[in-house]
């Protein structure tokens, strides 16, 4: 996994409550048995007016010119600003693909839903939450300011504006942070306990047999 | 010793380790498989160079791609055909407890099949990559969705690293009245608490009501614990429990059964044990429900109106709900008995078992599908709740009425198979999502019981089911 530790990026705003995961990521792209080139589809049908399917060349589709991530102000947008509930709905992980893959390295919300924001730290993408209030004033900041850049600094759990003149500090948990500043991959470290699962595998399997 | 909540049991009898921060090592005794969310697990498996850790706790099975008519073609959509295929390579390369392919007749939806073949047991934590794996929580099972990379790990680990969550109770007093479902009780909870009200919370549903339920409709309310934003929903052991487990395949055989109903007796929450959250439903007051919107939240009863964004004083509220009724093609203050449909879909993990498409022909029985209406469906849920259907008759009372009758699987739940919406068509549906073109780009779902929705299909319009009884 790619580690995350200081990231400086362009916020790109969505503005809408309880964006699911079908949103994020329609279900006719679920069909890919790879975990890579998503990006594309990234909320595939707000950002066309075409209907969007498996294989179609990018290039030849239809931009939705109200979709915000189409707007030239925010190309290249590494950092999205979100509103409550983000994520909320099916468990695929095909969402986080997509936006990482479309360029994103983390997401600013009020909140998530549980499977979708665990699903981001699996994938280097970081879900900072902040106070409803400190999201309005980002919002209407980026609104005001083309080109409005934060700061993301992990080990310090901070965001911050390039001048300074904004600073938010924002709560993760440290076995999580420890991750992804290290970009460790979870299996290995559950595998140094190997010899605690069998043990308590094999008591567990021997008082309820009925189990195996 | 304190008393214990249902989750408190189910989570402490499952920690392997547990590190200071509360992150813990929790052991993974059932694992379910679908094609769509294990393809990119198998690949990281067989590129780290690892096994699954143990092989008898998968049961797989593919049902989210898998077409609903024409079985004898197999799959036409390649890519979904490469998805399904993909997965009976991983089963053949490195095994499973058990594996219901495309056109086994125990195939079907990884939620009713789990249940169905005994494969999901009390006391267990079943995981899958699927959301809807809160369903199995009826059993007193921790039960939850998973991502893929969580998949990966659970079949390298037979574990998963995570937190504790925060409990939740919601107790439903009283009874429900005729006609009033499982499925009208959960949208109406879903609707009073909203679809992040039981984030980070494991729900215990429990009551009087929640007690005379049985097991299919307690799955219903459990599978849409995560609609409630709830990554599990569960209900305590009772006699209702045993007596549905008993002589299932994959249920303890005779002579550890009495050892195990035993156990399974401790699996509910202690008298005065403690919930972070706490809310108290009346059943008796609760009404057929349609959901009116883009989220299973926006809900209301059949006697109702469609909402009017004017009356909304939160700012967010009211464009969150011009914007869905702009979406839905739906005008403020209309009745909702007036909304005209053009198909219905009976079936997914929330709607597709034996008593569900009971439920559905009783209102069926002996009348015709509205000629406005272009398509009714019955997807059962799997093959062997076909085979019920077929020996009671159903098939015939749905297909008389002017019904399809349908092959099992997820089918227009999610529309990644053929079976889906067209832009601007509305449907009055049995599953559990009514987000924007989840039933296909465009469509409009409007989430019902399995009896309204019926009644929606012969009478061409949404209609209170209670008056055709």
């Amino acid at each position: 996994m790619q580690p995350f530790r200081v990231h400086t990026g362009l916020v790109a705003p969505l503005d809408r409550a309880n964006v699911d995961t079908d949103a994020i990521i329609p279900k006719q792209f679920l069909k890919s048995i790879k975990r890579s080139g998503f990006g594309p589809n990234l909320f595939d049908a707000w950002r066309y007016t075409d209907r969007g399917e498996p294989g179609m060349d990018p290039a030849t589709r239809r931009p939705n010119p109200d979709f915000v991530l189409n707007q030239a102000r925010y190309r290249g947008a590494s950092i999205l600003l979100a509103r409550q509930n983000f994520g909320c709905g099916s468990s695929r992980e095909h969402a986080p693909w997509a936006l990482a893959d479309f360029g994103f390295r983390a997401l600013i919300a009020p909140s998530y839903a549980d499977i979708f924001f665990n699903n981001c730290f699996k994938n280097g993408l970081l879900p900072i939450v902040l106070a409803e209030r400190e999201v309005d004033r980002l919002f209407a900041d980026v609104a005001v300011f083309p080109g409005y850049t934060l700061t993301i600094d992990l080990e310090r759990q901070s965001v911050a504006t390039a001048d300074g003149s904004l600073t938010y500090g924002f709560e993760v948990d440290p076995f999580r942070k420890r991750c992804l500043l290290n970009g460790w991959d979870d299996i290995g470290l559950t595998l140094q306990h190997a010899d605690e699962i069998r043990t308590f595998e094999a008591r567990r399997l021997h008082d309820q047999p009925w189990l195996a | 010793m304190s008393t214990r909540t249902l989750y408190d049991k189910l989570w402490e009898s499952h920690i392997v380790r547990e590190e200071g921060d509360g992150t813990a090592l929790i052991y993974v005794d059932r694992h379910l498989v679908h094609e769509v969310t294990s393809p990119q697990a198998y690949e990281g498996l067989r590129l780290a160079g690892r096994k699954p850790w143990r092989v008898g706790s998968i049961v797989a099975t593919a049902d989210h791609n898998t077409p609903t008519t024409h079985w004898d073609e197999g799959i036409r959509d390649p890519i979904s055909r490469t998805q399904v295929e993909t997965l009976d390579a991983n089963i053949a390369a490195f095994g499973a407890k058990a594996y219901f392919p495309f056109r086994d007749r125990r195939q079907g939806i990884v939620h009713v099949i789990g249940p169905e073949s005994g494969a999901t047991l009390p006391g267990m934590t079943v995981v899958c990559g699927d959301s809807h794996t809160s369903t199995h929580g009826a059993f007193a099972a921790l039960a939850f969705g998973i991502g893929t990379s969580e998949v990966e790990h659970v079949l390298a680990t037979q574990c998963l690293l995570m937190k504790k969550s925060k409990s939740m109770l919601i107790r439903v007093d009283g009874t429900l009245p005729h006609g009033v479902t499982a499925k009208d009780l959960v949208l109406s909870i879903i609707g009073r608490i909203g679809t992040a009200g039981g984030t980070g919370h494991a729900i215990e549903f429990a009551g009087e009501a929640v007690r005379a339920l049985s097991m299919e409709s307690r799955m219903t309310m459990c599978n849409m614990a995560i609609e409630a934003g709830a990554r599990a929903g569960m209900v305590a052991v009772d006699d209702t429990t045993i007596d549905y487990l008993k002589g299932r395949p994959f249920a303890p055989p005779a002579d550890t059964w009495q050892r195990a109903v035993e156990r399974w007796r401790t699996l509910a929450s202690d008298p005065g044990a403690k919930f972070d959250t706490t809310h108290v439903f009346d059943a008796s007051t609760i009404r057929p429900q349609v959901t009116w919107g883009t989220s299973p939240e926006m809900v209301v009863s059949i006697e109702d109106r469609v909402p009017d964004p004017d009356r909304e004083r939160n700012a967010e509220r009211r464009e969150g709900i011009a914007r869905a009724l702009e979406y839905m093609g739906l005008t403020p203050n209309v009745p909702v008995t007036d909304i005209r449909i053009d198909k219905v879909f009976i079936g997914s993990c929330t709607n597709s078992r034996i008593e569900d498409l009971r439920e559905a022909a009783g209102v069926v029985r002996g009348r015709r599908v509205a000629g406005s209406v272009k398509l009714a469906m019955v997807v059962p849920g799997s093959g062997l709740v076909k085979a019920q259907a077929e020996a009671e008759g159903l098939d015939r009372t749905f297909r008389d009425a002017g019904f399809e009758w349908r092959e099992p699987g997820c089918s227009m739940c999610l529309a990644m198979n053929d079976d889906r919406l067209e832009p601007g068509e509305r449907c009055a549906s049995t599953s559990n999502r009514n987000f924007e073109g989840r039933q296909g780009a465009g469509g409009r779902t409007h989430l019902v019981s399995p009896s309204m929705a019926a009644a929606a299909a012969i009478a061409g319009h949404f209609v209170d089911v209670r008056r055709l009884y």
